[in-house]
């Protein structure tokens, strides 16, 4: 049981660390537009091999 | 193809490469009209830099990226066709729309490109880009959106940490865990709380110190008195190493509480956007004509830049952008979002005209005579903005009650501590500590604000947006209902109620004929009888638009006039037949359709009232409402609507500030008035009512100043959220019955010392729960409804 104390603190180090990786997150503006990226990724492909076989 | 336009605009898309837009496309364009590419000499002033300093900014030497807003989006794949239309031009570095807001920005570099080409570009494709000032609210509310993020997930994730190492000391067996690994445990739950409390917390503690500064007791105090009991005693108990923590309860408390205010906060945000209202209804810009009469060049300025005796010429399709009055040409203007006149208004030279309102038929000269604050629309703006301020507080029950209830526990607890200090000092402390965390008033301050959150949820699914929590429980408490009518009882365009053949022809050939001689009109008639023709065959020539008498033109050899029917004998000259006279002598709109040779026949036109109103005005009845009809309209027209719904009260030809006054003097008798609107008239009095409802396809300064937002334009819904809004105060009231008699239950047990504080603890997050779950029933109960 001894390990407990070192994984409990560690588990607090670790919940600042994801929360500065939240913050990263939020500060770029990832959650700005929850909607638009995911139609954005369904479009892409097809356009490009529809402008390869144009040309 | 409809036009012109659509065929270059398809030719732009195809050419491109972004065929793939049609396929992809789940909703089609707003209106055939808005997709002819503006002429792009009026681009020119975009590249001024002058102009350019309200919106963009300078990102290197050569780089700069500006703001702007853009209409006519109506799906994902618009978005993907201006994107990748926009990426591929050279010389733009990069381009960003956002799908919620429609803002997008653009990055070019100024060696290889000009801002105007890249607004051409987006023309080209059919839409419409606006720069606007990125500076003020949308950052500010951007910041505000992130920063309450942060806050949740700072509370969400505390809340997950702190669950973890409270969880095995409730499941450990006597013995099972040593005391100093349940220490250690206190002390991680001690550091992760911290922030939770002092930082996602701090609005609650904010909002109470500004509470106790100005001598009342609102909803956040008791939440924070909750939050700083509950903290203070288990950083105590981690200190001593003796007692019990409630960091689990706190925690979670905060984090719901933030959840539920998040929530509102970004329906409030997605329903209003004051810039947007604002660059909708006047126009940025204005055809300046220096010289006239001499010389008839336009240049481009800003509507801002207008001052009075300026001569502007206004194209149809175009808003005013000033009052004014007009000198040359003859059109008529729709002026229906702002007085709630349902037909165009007939604008010769002299007559006055509105900024903000459309030029329908044909361009005019106008002189400016009011600009900027001067304006009619300002002045609406600035009585809304009265009107806000004075909108009657509602005290909510739960404040009052969770007020008295705090004052009560504070003297009790003071009580039980100086009894207990005289009976046995040693148990003192904890037994204070037992009452403060067993009377929580956790579930008294959850009982209202998750309930309404829910019925927010489940109102928002039929299409109900409700944008300020309070405006559920004063909906339910609502005595008068006052409606607008057009654009809100009616669908706000007029259609063919009636045809009556006068001559050779049948009913459905006259209106396609008429259909014809209309068939570039954008007048609501031509509209309406177009909708009524289906589809438009043959050509006609000689079309000539007589504003305020009709439309004439040349069908296979012979005049045809479509229009008033005085207008229409002058062609032929022969009076209405007598069967004609009692079409004639109803309240609505009469257009006579004749030939040379005479009298072909007669629409009779009304603004046709939504089908599912009859059915909401029968539910609002039945639940004794007093029903009005408030409306910038004619008396008889309002009357007959009024007739028709079975509405007893109407006051017609009302201004904005008549409204106004209207409702504030039903308030002063005691009135709690929810009003129903769509217009720009309807601003000030919205702002005035206690509980205001805008219809989602109306005008966005409307829609600021909603407090429900009805986006599917069903006013069944409406019907059904009012049931719902009364079912809502129910559960309140339950929630708020519950939280009383545990507490009341709970006091002298602790005070008698019979309550250890983790029985406490349980009580509390007991009691918080099942509040929980009552509201949730709203749902459930809202499923079933349907």
């Amino acid at each position: 049981m001894e390990i407990l104390f070192l994984l409990v603190p560690l588990s607090v180090v670790l919940v600042f660390f994801v929360g500065v990786a939240f913050w990263w997150s939020l500060r770029s503006g990832q959650y700005d537009d929850l909607e638009g990226p995911g139609h954005r990724v369904l479009m892409d492909d097809d356009k490009v091999r529809e402008k390869k076989s144009g040309k | 193809m409809c036009c012109g336009g659509c065929e270059a605009v398809a030719r732009a898309i195809v050419e491109n490469g972004l065929g793939d837009y049609y396929r992809t496309r789940d909703a089609l364009p707003a209106s055939p009209r808005e997709a002819i590419p503006v002429a792009l000499a009026d681009l020119g002033i975009f590249d001024h830099a002058g102009f350019q300093k309200t919106f963009v900014r300078e990102l290197g030497e050569f780089e700069r990226e500006a703001s702007l807003i853009i209409e006519g989006i109506t799906c994902a794949a618009c978005i993907w066709l201006i994107e990748k239309h926009v990426a591929g031009q050279p010389g733009v570095a990069g381009v960003e729309i956002n799908f919620a807001s429609r803002r997008a920005r653009v990055r070019w570099d100024v060696r290889r490109t000009r801002l105007s080409a890249i607004l051409a570009a987006v023309a080209a494709i059919g839409y419409v880009a606006h720069p606007y000032d990125a500076g003020r609210s949308e950052a500010l509310a951007r910041k505000e959106r992130r920063a309450a993020l942060w806050r949740l997930f700072v509370a969400g994730f505390g809340m997950m940490q702190v669950m973890m190492y409270a969880v095995p000391v409730y499941l450990a067996g006597e013995g099972d865990m040593t005391a100093d690994i349940e220490l250690l445990m206190r002390w991680a739950s001690l550091v992760l709380t911290v922030p939770v409390v002092f930082y996602s917390a701090a609005p609650f503690f904010r909002g109470a110190l500004r509470d106790m500064r100005l001598r009342r007791v609102g909803m956040d105090v008791p939440v924070a008195l909750g939050i700083g009991t509950a903290f203070a005693a288990s950083v105590w108990a981690t200190l001593m190493a003796a007692g019990e923590v409630y960091f689990d309860s706190v925690v979670m408390f905060v984090f719901f509480l933030l959840g539920g205010r998040y929530l509102e906060m970004v329906a409030r945000q997605r329903a209003v956007s004051v810039t947007e209202a604002l660059a909708k209804l006047m126009p940025a810009f204005a055809a300046r004509v220096p010289d006239y009469p001499e010389e008839r060049s336009i240049e481009r300025v800003m509507a801002v830049d207008l001052s009075p005796g300026d001569v502007v010429l206004v194209r149809p399709g175009e808003g005013f952008p000033m009052d004014g009055s007009v000198l040359e040409g003859s059109s008529s203007a729709n002026e229906a979002l702002l007085t709630g006149e349902s037909l165009p208004v007939v604008k010769a030279p002299g007559s006055e005209v509105i900024g903000g309102s459309l030029n329908v038929e044909s361009p005019v000269f106008v002189r400016a005579e009011r600009v900027g604050e001067a304006t009619r629309l300002a002045a609406i703006a600035r009585l809304m903005e009265r009107a806000a301020l004075e909108r009657p507080r509602i005290v909510q029950q739960a404040d009052r009650i969770a007020g008295v209830f705090i004052l009560m526990l504070l003297l009790v607890a003071v009580a039980v501590a100086v009894v207990w200090w005289f009976i046995d000092p040693s148990r003192a402390l904890w037994i204070t500590v037992s009452v403060l965390v067993v009377t929580c008033p956790c579930a008294l301050s959850l009982a209202t604000p998750v309930a309404l959150t829910i019925a927010g949820g489940a109102m928002a699914r039929s299409g109900l947006l409700v944008t300020r929590s309070h405006a559920v429980e004063t909906l339910a408490r609502v005595t008068h209902f006052v409606f607008d009518k057009t654009g809100t009882l009616t669908q706000g365009r007029l259609g063919v109620a009636g045809i009556l053949p006068l001559g050779r022809l049948g009913g459905g050939e006259c209106v396609a004929l008429a259909a014809r001689v209309e068939y570039a009109s954008e007048h609501p008639v031509g509209l309406a009888l177009r909708e009524a023709a289906g589809k438009v065959e043959g050509r006609v020539e000689c079309v000539v638009n007589h504003p305020g008498d009709g439309m004439q033109a040349l069908v296979e050899g012979r005049s045809v006039r479509v229009g008033r029917p005085g207008w229409v004998s002058e062609l032929h000259g022969q009076p209405l037949p007598d069967t004609a006279r009692a079409f004639l002598s109803g309240e609505e709109t009469v257009v006579a359709l004749g030939d040379d040779s005479g009298w072909l026949a007669l629409f009779r036109f009304s603004d046709s009232i939504r089908p599912e109103a009859a059915m909401m005005i029968e539910s609002l009845r039945a639940a004794g409402l007093h029903l009005v009809l408030l409306t910038g309209d004619e008396a008889p027209v309002a009357a007959y609507v009024a007739r028709d719904l079975g509405i007893e009260e109407v006051r017609a030809e009302a201004t904005p500030a008549d409204k106004h006054a209207f409702v504030a003097q039903l308030q002063e008798g005691g009135a709690v008035v929810a009003m129903v609107g769509d217009g720009v008239n309807d601003a000030p009095v919205l702002a005035r009512a206690q509980v205001s409802i805008a219809m989602g396809g109306g005008a966005q300064l409307a829609r600021t100043q909603a407090d429900i937002v009805l986006l599917s334009e069903n006013l069944e819904h409406l019907g059904q959220g009012y049931w719902l809004a009364r079912r809502t105060l129910r559960v309140v009231r339950q929630n708020l019955a519950w939280a009383f008699v545990y507490n009341v239950v709970a006091l002298p047990l602790a005070m008698f010392g019979f309550v250890t504080p983790w029985l406490a603890g349980i009580g509390m997050s007991g009691s918080s729960l099942l509040v929980v779950l009552n509201s949730l029933r709203l749902q459930g109960a809202k499923q079933v409804g349907n």
